[in-house]
């Protein structure tokens, strides 16, 4: 049952073991042998696993988890293989890879947390490794201040949420995540400690107005760490949220309805309106990010099955188009260094290949057909519209067209403007290559699949 | 037949495209792909007729349904009828005849005929699409090719129009959008889902009704260029390249109008009823305002830009008025003027490609130097004020007949001041022609030109043939799209009888 996380300890321990032995490989011989051990975790996080409960109910393994733990080992692996050149150059790369894989140990045991104390431990376990990743860029300033920056607020937030599980205990009695969902009323103090658990998990999520580290954070650290944050936290926050919200918290219903309407317009627009100003790549995709987690919420919002299912389903999504932009973008800032939009001016004429994945990653995104991006929108529209409220579903409408427009402003750079200091053609890797051609892919086919779509719609039932 | 063929040919002609090697190759595998889609669609009008003859008015035929995500409801469900047919014969010919003029298009070759491909199967997908998602699935997959369209190979200020139309059609597609679900979540049986024809034979509450039509009215009307929100498209239409120009024009515009007809008064017809004054009162202002505008201009496209606004405010028109003439002069308006207006443009595109100006002032004498180009002009202008033998004719009287059916004051007034733009639309059509075809050579270096070459005189007389075939015989053009109007009016009438 637990086969995730221990294939996770299994290569934790191989790296130790390899890192004391080390008799200066190659850093090609280390990515080389790294690549494979995730390619191995990847395939074994799609066999399937068996449902139930461990250690006294601490350790829960149900359906959604269980997708959402593969689709977070997928994720990772593809940030693994298109961060190859960056990493080259970096001498950490085993530490590196410790760190990665402690975090996503953590996430897959907040996937899994039975209880309250559980959840706040895999949580630090994630969150901790993740700011240090963030300093990897070891001689710029930047990392260090994102790095910083992450800890300091994830401590913040952390307490908040500390709070709210003591609130929890204190009116409940339990810490334990079944017994919590039977007893939940709508009282003050479960609605308090609701609340301040709540701030964590929005801290996590980048939802407004606890967004404010992403855009510092995101642009001060290395590319993948960015691909990492951006992609791989948010969706296990976002499963593991669906969860607190549909199972254990079901009750509440009331109460936090009311707080993710509004949170989810005050989030899109927030992020609508910083993102058609900004000229970083990587804070572009920051804020860029932030408006698809309002999209998020206005979908977790509505019906149980079909709130979650689209969630999860724009998970999906969201993983291949970001991934595939974070490796266009890591791609052009290792080989020629320059992260603005202007900079990327005239890429498509030397650069084609890049060009097109970053158009239509952006068009993902954006929610244009033929790509999945559209699908997802839609969906998580619809579910929110279940509750018969038309001014959200207006206002997330209208947000689509203002996120168009930021969206065109880079499309434009590329083929449109013409640019004498353009980006040279850069030569990719195959790995780099590989990795965008698996995200295009899912893009491209993952919006007309009905399957998939049915398939994770028969695992949200089960919440 | 099935009519997935019609989506299936233009997706492997861009795939052909894909992997073609020379600019040659490219041209003609696009020429080929579209010639086949017109006879294929020639082929689907024939089986059409066989079929109709013995089936009740105006039913779909060729109708499958497929479930695609089927826990919500939405299938994969295509089916056509009279007026989906003419629809689609429209775009086989414009896309075609779009192919043949943009033969020396020098610039991404490849790229060009692939966009312009895909935005035609998007083009099919919608008239075919029976099921509001797969319709508004195949509208907004032209909002992309269309940018690119314009922003790669336009001329002028193009990014800035091409960002323009790009965020207007994707603020009319929101509206579609919160109107479809609308719709889907009040519909009475849990079933129905996005099915057009199941959404059609329930009664939704008025008060529903009152609410989400305008959003899918003036959602779907954005592509139209409803007044107020037509101003993207003189600067669309005029930074586009020629081909691009002749899609937009032709078809996409039309994609507003049939989404009117097909969803909002097909399926709400109570709220089309109760707002039916506002309709009519805003398409006499497109009416009016689009051909008093089109007066002001000096430059050729921008002309033709608001002469479209003033025509499809024809269409809006005649949806407005909710009689049967003049529904029928709705539909026969848009396919119409769908040839017309890409055949202004073509004779446009011709002459900018060789004067490389498009100002009238800077234009005259054209008719001694290229006699060919000048008479498509000429055609092109005289259909578009309507003169009889030619379709512009045909569409605009039928429009005014059904229009003067409603007896009441406001409708007579609006008819009447629409007919007065025929007027204005001589005015600018006869000076422009005038001006730019007739008269002195102002430019010596045009005396060198040269006339059409054999890619656009086959365009040309392809959407000539178009014009003079339903100008001189419209009751080929009327019988085909009578019983799909009829059905709309059936679901008119359950509420209102005319007077």
């Amino acid at each position: 049952m637990m086969k995730n996380e221990l294939m996770l300890v299994f290569i934790i321990v191989i790296l130790l073991v390899m890192k004391v032995a080390d008799n200066g490989r190659s850093s090609g011989y280390w990515i080389g042998v790294i690549n494979v051990l995730l390619i191995m975790n990847c395939i074994i996080d799609w066999l399937p696993v068996s449902e139930g409960e461990l250690f006294g109910g601490v350790y829960k393994s149900y359906a959604l988890g269980n997708f959402g733990k593969s689709l977070l080992s997928t994720g990772t692996l593809l940030i693994s293989l298109f961060s190859t050149d960056w990493l080259k150059r970096c001498q950490h790369i085993a530490e590196f890879y410790l760190l990665m894989i402690s975090t996503l140990l953590g996430m897959f045991f907040m996937i899994s947390s039975g209880n309250l104390l559980m959840f706040y431990l895999s949580l630090e376990l994630s969150t901790i490794p993740l700011a240090a990743m963030c300093n990897f860029g070891l001689t710029e300033r930047k990392s260090g201040e994102a790095a910083m920056k992450l800890i300091l607020s994830s401590a913040f937030s952390s307490c908040l949420m500390l709070m709210g599980i003591s609130f929890l205990y204190g009116a409940s009695g339990t810490i334990n995540f079944e017994v919590l969902s039977i007893i939940v009323q709508e009282t003050p103090l479960y609605i308090m400690g609701f609340v301040l658990l709540f701030v964590g998990v929005a801290f996590k999520l980048s939802v407004v107005p606890f967004h404010l580290w992403t855009a510092d954070v995101y642009e001060g650290a290395p590319v993948p760490v960015t691909a990492f944050l951006s992609v791989i936290s948010k969706s296990a926050m976002i499963i593991v949220f669906s969860f607190l919200l549909y199972h254990v918290f079901g009750s509440l219903y009331n109460s936090w309805y009311l707080l993710l309407y509004v949170l989810s317009i005050v989030t899109m627009i927030t992020g609508n309106i910083f993102a058609i100003r900004q000229e970083n790549m990587k804070r572009f995709l920051a804020f860029s990010s932030i408006t698809q987690m309002g999209y998020i919420l206005v979908g977790i919002s509505g019906s149980s099955a079909e709130g979650v299912t689209s969630s999860v389903y724009f998970i999906v999504v969201y993983l291949f188009s970001n991934i595939a932009a974070f490796g266009v973008i890591s791609q052009i800032a290792e080989k020629s260094g320059k992260e603005t939009i202007s900079s990327y001016k005239g890429l498509a004429k030397h650069n084609p290949f890049l060009a097109w994945t970053m158009a239509i990653a952006l068009f993902s995104l954006a929610g244009i057909p033929p790509t999945a991006g559209f699908f997802g929108k839609i969906f998580l529209l619809k579910a929110g519209a279940s509750k018969g409220d038309l001014f959200l579903i207006t206002i997330a409408a209208l947000n689509m067209i203002v996120a168009l427009y930021y969206y065109l402003r880079v499309i434009r750079a590329m083929f449109m403007d013409e640019n004498e200091d353009s980006i040279p053609i850069l030569h990719s890797g195959a790995p780099l290559k590989v990795a965008l051609a698996i995200c295009l892919i899912g893009i491209l086919i993952t919006g007309f699949s009905g399957p998939v779509y049915e398939y994770i719609f028969t695992l949200s039932n089960g919440i | 037949m099935n009519l997935n063929l019609l989506i299936i040919l233009p997706l492997l002609t861009s795939l052909a495209i894909l992997f073609a090697g020379s600019k040659n190759t490219v041209r003609m595998i696009a020429l080929a792909g579209a010639a086949i889609q017109l006879l294929i669609c020639g082929i689907l009008l024939i089986q059409f007729n066989k079929y109709s003859v013995g089936l009740q008015n105006g039913q779909m035929i060729f109708e499958s349904s497929s479930p695609w995500f089927s826990s919500l409801n939405i299938n994969y469900h295509i089916g056509v009828d009279g007026i989906s047919i003419a629809m689609i014969l429209l775009t086989a010919v414009v896309v075609l005849a779009g192919i043949l003029v943009s033969w020396n298009v020098e610039k991404m070759t490849k790229e060009f005929f692939l966009l312009l491909t895909l935005l035609s199967a998007g083009a099919y997908g919608f008239f075919i699409s029976l099921d509001l998602f797969c319709m508004f699935f195949f509208l907004e997959v032209a909002v992309v090719p269309k940018y690119l369209l314009i922003g790669i190979w336009g001329s002028g200020k193009k990014e800035y129009s091409a960002n323009k139309l790009a965020l207007m059609l994707m603020g009319g597609s929101a509206l579609v959008l919160v109107g479809m679900l609308g719709l889907y979540y009040n519909s009475i049986s849990e079933t129905t889902g996005f099915n057009l024809m199941a959404l059609r034979s329930q009664v939704i509450p008025l008060e529903t009704q009152l609410i989400f039509f305008p959003f899918l009215f003036i959602g779907f009307g954005v592509f139209t260029a409803i007044f107020p929100f037509h101003t993207w498209v003189p600067d669309g239409h005029s930074s586009a390249p020629t081909a691009a120009s002749m899609f937009l024009a032709g078809i996409s515009m039309k994609l507003g109008g049939y989404g009117c007809l097909r969803v909002a008064a097909y399926l709400m017809p109570e709220a089309a009823h109760y707002y039916s004054a506002y309709i009519v009162g805003l398409a006499a202002i497109a009416i009016l305002y689009g051909a008093f505008a089109t007066m002001m201009q000096t430059d050729l496209k921008y002309m033709n830009a608001y002469s479209s606004v003033s025509h499809c405010g024809f269409v809006l028109l005649g949806i407005g008025m909710l009689t049967p003439t003049a529904i029928n002069g709705a539909v026969l308006q848009m396919v119409s003027h769908g040839l017309m207006t890409a055949l202004f443009f073509a004779a446009i595109g011709m002459i900018y490609e060789r004067t490389h100006t498009r100002t009238v002032s800077e234009l005259g004498g054209l008719l001694k130097v290229m006699p060919f180009i000048s008479t498509v002009f000429f055609i092109a202008g005289l259909c578009s004020l309507g003169l009889p033998g030619f379709s512009g004719f045909v569409a605009e009287m039928t429009v005014f007949v059904g229009s003067w059916e409603r007896v009441e004051m406001f409708y007579r007034v609006s008819t009447i001041l629409a007919c007065m733009s025929i007027v204005v639309t001589a005015v600018y059509i006869l000076r422009a022609s005038g001006m730019s075809l007739m008269g002195v050579i102002k430019n010596k270096k045009f005396e060198s030109l040269t006339d059409a070459t054999w890619n656009e005189k086959a365009a040309a007389t392809l959407l000539i043939a178009g014009i003079l075939i339903i100008g001189l015989s419209p009751f080929l053009l009327n019988d085909l799209i009578t019983p799909g109007t009829k059905q709309i009016m059936q679901n008119v009438n359950r509420i209102f009888t005319l007077n």
